[in-house]
Formats: C-alpha cells, sequence, structure tokens
C-alpha cells in the first residue's frame, strides 16, 4: 500500500568522478577546490588534446582489479559497480539477509565504449567484431553486470532520461520503498566517456574548447565528464535494523517536462522552474528553507541562462548559497543527478556548501551570484538539479535525518 | 486501486492499428524477420517534425497519438514509456558517419535522435505535456517497468490518466547483429508455422503499443489487475512458485483463469517452460500465444497486452473454435530469453 | 542559388517542399520555414561539406543563414577567398 509520507533514508553512498575515486577523495577534492578537468588519455580520438574532459584516473585494467569485472566489461559497468559497492558497504549492507534490495540505474548510452569499437569492424564487413563487445550494448544489460555481481534480484531496473536520469533513479527508488515495494535500493547512475557522446555532443556545438565556468557571463559551453554515483535508499524500518549512520532523508523530488524542443531549455526555463518548484511542494518546504542549491549548471549558455532564470524565479533575496559542481566534474550525463546528490548529502553531512570554480564574471542578467569559496554553513535542506534533453527536468531535496 | 485500460493503439507486423477486425487478415510473413505495418503518420505528425523523425519515433509517436484520440484525453498526466534497444537507426547513422568520415563533419540530427528517451520527449514536446515524462530502457522488462511505473503514479495519484507504452524496432544492422547471437531461426520458416516444428531460434519482431490507464472506475474496460516480473530463475520450481505467489496475490486460483497468453517464440528448448507451467498449473486452460503475430522483441509484452484488451473488450478470441468463449479473466506469462519474466492479469 | 535550395531540402530532409519553392529571399528561420538552431548546425556542415567553408564564428549564423540569399552571397565571398 502507497505510504505518501513514509519516510526515505539514505544509509549509505558510493561515488567515482574526475576528482576521486571515492567519496572522500571526491570530498577532499571538493574541498580543496582541486577540479578534475584535463586532456583526453582513454578514449581514442580526433579530439585528444583539443577538448578536455573529466576522466576517471583509473584505467580499465585498473578497475578490473578493483572490482572482479572482466577488463573487456563496459567502461560504465565497471565504474558503475565501483561506486554501488562502495553504497552498498557505507550502509552496511553488505549481507542483506531477508530485504527485499532492488538495484535502480541510470546511463545515457549502455555499453557505447565498446560497441563503438565493434561496430566499426562491423562496418568492414557483416562477421567484423566480436560479439563480446557489442552483447552488452543495451542500457539494461549494464545494469544487470552490477546487479548480478550485487546478487540484487528482487528488482532491477534502467531509467535513461539523458543528463536527468541519476536524478529520477533516485526518486523512483524511494517511491518504490513508499509503495512498499523494496525495503533497501541502491539508486544512481553510471556513464563513461565514449567517442559516440563526444562527437554527439560536438555536433551541437556546445563543448567548451578550455575548462568549463558555469554560470559566468562569459561561458561557452560544457566538458564532458564521467564517473558513477549511487545512494543506497531505506525504508524506515530497515535504517533501524542497519548499523549504518544515515546522511539525510529524500524529502522532495520531481519530473518535469519542458517541452520546448529537443535539445534546447526554454528561454523561462519552465521544465526548471517546475521541477523546482513540485520538489518544494513534495518536501513542504518554503524557497528560504534551502540552504543550498547544487545547481545543473553545466556551463553552456542555454542551460545556465534557462536554469539561472528558473531559480530567479522561484527564489528571492537572501538567495540560498549554490553553486555548480560540473567545473570540477564535467558533465557526467545520466551519472550527474546521482554523483551530485553525493556531493548534496556530504554537503548535509559536513555542513558546508561547494564554491562555483572559475566563475570570473557573474551573470549580467541574474540576481544572484554562485558562491565562490567552500566554506562553512548552517546546511538543513539541500535542492539538486538535473535538467536533459528531451526536456527532462527532474530537482531533489534532501533533508538532515 | 484498479487500473482501468481506457484506450489503447498498436503498430505491429500486423494490421493492428485499424480499428476492428485484425485478425481476418493475418499477415503471413516469409523468412525469420517480421517488419510493422506503419500507417500514413500525416494526421498525428506535422511536416515540421515528422522530417526529423526515424521510424521508430514515428511508429511510438503515432501509436501514443491515436491512443489519446481513442480515450478522447488532450492531455495525459504522465508519460512513462519503455524501450529495450531505443532509436537504433538513429545510433547506426550517426556510428556510421562517425567512423566513416573520422569524426569530422558530422550533423546533429541522428545524435539527438538516437537518445532513448527521444519517443517520450516527442510526444511531451507534441503535447506540450510538462508533467511526468519518464523512459526505462531495461531489456525484457522495459515494457514492465514503465508500465508499473504508471500503475504507482495512479495508485499515488499524481495523475488521472497515464499514456504508457513501448516501442522497439529491428533494423538492417541489429538484425544481422542478433542472428550472430544465433537468436533467430536459420532454416526458412513462416510466422504462421512457428510453432510446428521443433527447432531452435525465433523470428524478429518490432512494434509500438501505447496504453491510456486510469484510476477512475470505468465500467466495461479492461482492467489490470496485476503485474509481476522476476528475473533470472533457476529451475522451473521458481516459475512455479513465482506463478503460484502472483496468483495469490491476486486472490484466485489457478482454475480461475479463463485464458493464458503465452510467449512461446518457437524455439524449442526456450518454450519448454511454458508446456511444463500449463502441465503443473493449467491443465485444461485455454491457452494461445502471440509471437507468431508480433515476432520476437523484448517489448513483445506490449503487442501481448494490446491483444488482451482487445479480446477482453470484443469478447471473443480471434479463430477460436467456440464463437462463445469470452474469456474474462487473461493472464499473460512471457519470458524473454529465460532472463526477463513477467505476468500480467487482466479481467474485464 | 538553385543547387542551394536543392541541397537545403536534401540536407534537411524537408519533405513536401520542392526546392522552387524556396523565395530566394525568403525568411528561412523561425517565420518563413520555421528551420530551427539544430537545423542551423546542418547547414553549417552543408557548408563545410559542399563548399569547404567553415564557418568561424557560430554566432555568425543567423545572419549567414537568413534567406538563400544571404548564404548564397557568403558562400561566393569566402569560396573567393579561398582561392
Amino acid at each position: 500500500m502507497y505510504n505518501p509520507s513514509a519516510q526515505v533514508y539514505v544509509a549509505g553512498i558510493g561515488v567515482v568522478s574526475a576528482i576521486g575515486n571515492n567519496a572522500a577523495e571526491c570530498f577532499h577534492a571538493l574541498e580543496k577546490g582541486q577540479a578534475g578537468i584535463g586532456s583526453i588519455t582513454g578514449l581514442e580520438t580526433r579530439y585528444r588534446g583539443h577538448l578536455p574532459v573529466g576522466e576517471v584516473k583509473l584505467s580499465n585494467e585498473e578497475l578490473s582489479s578493483i572490482t572482479g569485472l572482466p577488463v573487456t566489461a563496459s567502461r560504465t559497468a565497471l565504474l558503475g559497480l565501483l561506486a554501488a559497492r562502495e553504497a552498498v558497504e557505507d550502509a552496511g549492507m553488505s549481507t542483506p539477509g531477508n530485504l527485499r534490495v532492488a538495484f535502480v540505474s541510470a546511463n545515457s548510452v549502455g555499453g557505447m565504449d565498446k560497441s563503438e569499437k565493434f561496430f566499426a569492424r562491423f562496418m568492414e564487413h557483416a562477421g567484423g567484431g566480436r560479439l563480446r563487445n557489442v552483447v552488452n550494448h543495451e542500457c539494461g544489460a549494464v545494469t544487470e553486470l552490477v546487479a548480478d555481481a550485487l546478487s540484487v534480484k528482487h528488482h532491477i531496473t534502467t531509467i535513461s532520461t539523458a543528463c536527468s536520469s541519476g536524478a529520477n533513479s533516485i526518486f523512483y527508488a524511494a517511491r518504490l520503498i513508499r509503495h512498499g515495494l523494496a525495503d533497501a535500493v541502491i539508486a544512481g547512475g553510471a556513464d563513461a566517456l565514449t567517442g559516440f557522446t563526444l562527437n554527439g555532443f560536438n555536433t551541437l556545438q556546445i563543448l567548451d574548447a578550455s575548462p568549463c565556468m558555469p554560470f559566468d557571463e562569459n561561458r561557452r559551453g560544457l566538458n564532458l565528464g564521467e564517473g558513477a554515483g549511487y545512494l543506497v535508499l531505506v525504508s524506515e524500518k530497515t535504517a533501524a535494523g542497519l548499523r549504518a549512520n544515515l546522511y539525510g532523508r529524500l524529502t522532495g523530488y520531481a519530473n518535469a517536462n519542458d517541452a520546448h524542443h529537443q535539445t534546447a531549455s526554454s528561454p523561462d526555463g519552465t521544465g526548471a522552474y517546475l521541477a523546482m518548484k513540485e520538489a518544494l511542494e513534495r518536501s513542504g518546504l518554503q524557497p528560504n528553507d534551502i540552504s543550498y542549491i547544487n545547481l545543473h549548471g553545466t556551463g553552456t549558455f542555454n542551460n545556465d541562462s534557462s536554469e539561472g532564470i528558473a531559480v530567479s524565479r522561484i527564489f528571492s533575496v537572501p538567495y540560498p548559497p549554490m553553486s555548480s559542481t560540473k567545473a570540477y566534474t564535467g558533465h557526467t550525463l545520466a551519472a550527474s543527478g546521482s554523483i551530485e546528490a553525493v556531493f548534496s548529502l556530504q554537503a548535509l553531512r559536513r555542513q558546508v556548501v561547494y564554491p562555483n570554480l572559475r566563475l570570473h564574471t557573474p551573470m549580467a542578467a541574474l540576481p544572484f551570484v554562485p558562491v565562490k569559496t567552500f566554506r562553512n554553513a548552517t546546511v538543513n535542506h539541500v535542492l539538486s538539479n538535473s535538467f536533459g534533453f528531451g526536456g527532462n527536468c527532474s530537482s531533489l531535496i534532501f533533508s538532515k535525518a | 486501486m484498479k487500473t482501468y485500460i481506457l484506450a489503447s493503439a498498436c503498430i505491429s507486423p500486423q494490421q493492428s492499428f485499424t480499428t476492428g477486425r485484425f485478425h481476418d487478415k493475418i499477415m503471413g510473413w516469409q523468412g525469420n524477420r517480421l517488419r510493422a505495418a506503419e500507417p500514413d503518420y500525416s494526421p498525428y505528425i506535422d511536416s515540421k517534425a515528422i522530417r526529423r523523425m526515424s521510424r521508430i519515433i514515428k511508429m511510438g509517436t503515432a501509436a501514443a497519438m491515436e491512443c489519446l484520440q481513442r480515450a478522447a484525453i488532450t492531455m495525459p498526466g504522465a508519460i512513462v514509456m519503455g524501450t529495450a534497444y531505443g532509436c537504433l537507426e538513429d545510433t547506426g547513422v550517426f556510428l556510421k558517419k562517425m567512423i566513416g568520415q573520422q569524426e569530422e563533419m558530422l550533423t546533429p540530427t541522428a545524435f539527438i535522435q538516437s537518445t532513448h528517451n527521444t519517443i517520450g520527449a516527442q510526444i511531451a514536446l507534441l503535447l506540450q505535456c510538462h508533467h511526468y515524462n519518464n523512459t526505462f530502457v531495461h531489456r525484457g522488462f522495459s515494457f514492465e517497468r514503465a508500465l508499473q511505473d504508471a500503475m504507482m503514479l495512479l495508485e499515488e495519484n499524481a495523475a488521472a490518466h497515464v499514456l504508457t507504452g513501448a516501442a522497439d524496432e529491428i533494423t538492417d544492422a541489429s538484425f544481422d547483429i542478433l542472428s550472430r547471437f544465433g537468436l533467430y531461426k536459420r532454416q526458412p520458416v513462416s510466422n504462421n508455422s512457428l510453432f510446428s516444428e521443433k527447432s531452435t531460434g525465433t523470428i524478429a519482431g518490432e512494434g509500438a503499443a501505447f496504453f491510456l490507464l486510469t484510476g477512475h472506475p470505468s465500467p466495461g474496460k479492461p482492467v489490470l489487475e496485476g503485474l509481476h516480473t522476476f528475473y533470472k530463475p533457476v529451475d522451473e520450481a521458481e516459475v512455479f512458485s513465482e506463478t503460484r505467489r502472483f496468483l495469490e496475490a491476486q486472490h484466485i486460483q489457478p482454475g480461475d483463469i479463463d485464458l493464458l497468453i503465452l510467449g512461446r517464440n518457437g524455439d524449442a528448448e526456450s518454450d519448454e517452460i511454458y508446456t511444463r507451467l500449463r502441465q503443473a498449473l493449467f491443465t485444461g486452460t485455454e491457452w494461445i500465444t502471440y509471437k507468431q503475430l508480433s515476432g520476437e522483441y523484448p517489448t513483445s509484452t506490449a503487442f501481448a497486452l494490446w491483444l488482451a484488451a482487445e479480446i477482453a473488450k470484443d469478447g471473443h478470441v480471434p479463430h477460436h473454435p467456440d464463437p462463445n468463449f469470452s474469456p474474462r479473466k487473461i493472464l499473460l506469462y512471457n519470458h524473454y530469453e529465460n532472463i526477463h519474466h513477467s505476468f500480467m492479469l487482466l479481467t474485464i | 542559388m538553385e543547387d542551394l535550395k536543392k541541397q537545403i531540402v536534401e540536407q534537411l530532409n524537408l519533405l513536401h517542399i520542392k526546392p522552387a519553392d524556396i523565395g530566394d529571399d525568403q525568411p528561412l528561420f523561425i517565420e518563413g520555414l520555421g528551420l530551427d538552431s539544430i537545423d542551423a548546425l546542418e547547414l553549417i556542415v552543408l557548408l563545410q561539406q559542399q563548399y569547404g567553408i567553415k564557418l568561424n564564428n557560430a554566432e555568425d549564423g543567423p545572419q549567414v543563414f537568413r534567406t538563400v540569399r544571404t548564404m548564397a552571397d557568403y558562400i561566393k565571398t569566402h569560396r573567393a577567398k579561398q582561392d
């Protein structure tokens, strides 16, 4: 039976990104202002040396060695398992016992890092290419590699709604718990850099050839990133049984559609506005209850403008501290909503707010300026935004446990 | 809360899109690949939008729009869909250019259209629907997850009407690749004789089907009473016990089922379980198959649900020897590659 | 310009539109033909592929692609520069 007021707690977090291979490393980098944007080293592409990205500083060999998945597995699965397992161990849930555990993941192009290699050979002749490179092409197949490694069977699924995917995973998981369909859910997303994605974004001319500058008046575009982020969400009853330190509660969430254009956001930020507004309504909070906003802030002219306007439609003086952490990690696509959820929960636990790096000239059209330095703050409620292609806009609100 | 199917629309290798008796003209296909019978798209999508759309986007969008029209709903409260492969044609086009042109002079359209949420997004765009919009991309569970999400939204009162569906396509490239995995029949076959011999392999299919669901009591409309999935069962005993548990949760006995719709796909080995299940729990129960009509693909259960809803509404089973046989409790059981198993219970 | 119109129709998959239907001075974007930002990106690639011209400043796009005539003029000027 559906219980809308059932509390949903976060009992564990796991993350790997350009700024760290686990939650502690990432937090350390956030604190020290150490961005992970740099030259492409892993991908074979003509854009090596031309387009900066946020690469995870672990090779496939290293990831395979740490996770136990074969080195031939998609990098998306390798990154996913690394982060998901960290979250599970963090929650003290390595042996689930009688719990009904679900795995809800997200990714944008599945095992494309391997399939694009297959396809090149396949184009030469119909028998070309190794089948093992394409067997886990599907988004869901990559998810199952991780679910199987985690021994999760009860409920497994994959959401793919472009850049809002990771956030959608997380609140879908909360709803599963509220419907009594799961006791604990490992939820989040993963995405590895691929030639397909890099070239795809390049055709849209929204990539910055230098390290990106989200919410800067002179921003030029985004940098792609890769990584994975997972939360372990649990019911109140399950939380009582685990010996985990709870990070917080998911108190607000919403999924709205901009319905304006396939890739561009509406000038008045309709989708973003609706997502934030509905998330606030669900949480029962007022805008001025929000202690920190983790902006989607990709660094593109369009997103930052649209999101900025939406924020100013909802919030007013005194604006909460806010920043985009994509200047640190790059835009991790389907993983971004969940990686940034992890950062939001760390902010809640450690009572800090993160700086918006490389912000030199605030956007003239906006009435607020993002935070420029890492600092302590009273953090009770964090709002995290994730807006994607197809107008898919999602917002999450995390509150103190 | 009950989930009612107000309307549905289905594009498939059959004449399923037109209302009326599709079964009077069952399309026979030679070979191991069934292609969707595509309608005229112009009533559903304007020319400015249609020029960019590949087949699967047109199929999904048209099925969704037609479904809304049949339900007489102009704005759904949510749009949730499932696709296992996404937009394969666009993906293939972009990959080909990327590789062939060595990453130079690439154009954005194919890339944009290749993202898995494109169909759902396109529907929202055409309707100017700002509500909840989600896409599940999980292999043989893609449609089931979309359906379940829709049912959850209705239970939450988050929407009065949810437009939910699934779409998957077969392209020349995907057919060649899946063939290499040994999925399909090697010897000549016709879909009409799919089950007449015991051999390995099945036939490829594709299609798009959409449903308009509501929690609002709608007398005379089929009810989706229950939906259940399970993953990688270790043996047939597990399949049997999942079946019993599902029926118990619906407060019915196996003997209460009037009609089974089974996902037999012509592969002798993978079809075994359907026979075993019938023998174990459903001796004497009428049963039909559907993949000789739709072909095999991960979201074929959307076609199966459409078929079940048609049977429930029409009050009879196509080509059934007894014209008065009017099943009221229909159980769908399907598995995809023995990994993804699902049940749906439909009543009227 | 007639060649250019044919190329535009092909590149943008403008079904139901014959090249001859496009006026030399008809606005291509928003009103007129109703093209959008994705089409602009497609046209940039068209310039490159068919005429070897790279649009250095994407912001020039709206001006260059305003009508078929402005496109043709741009091509004439920049082609000359490359010889």
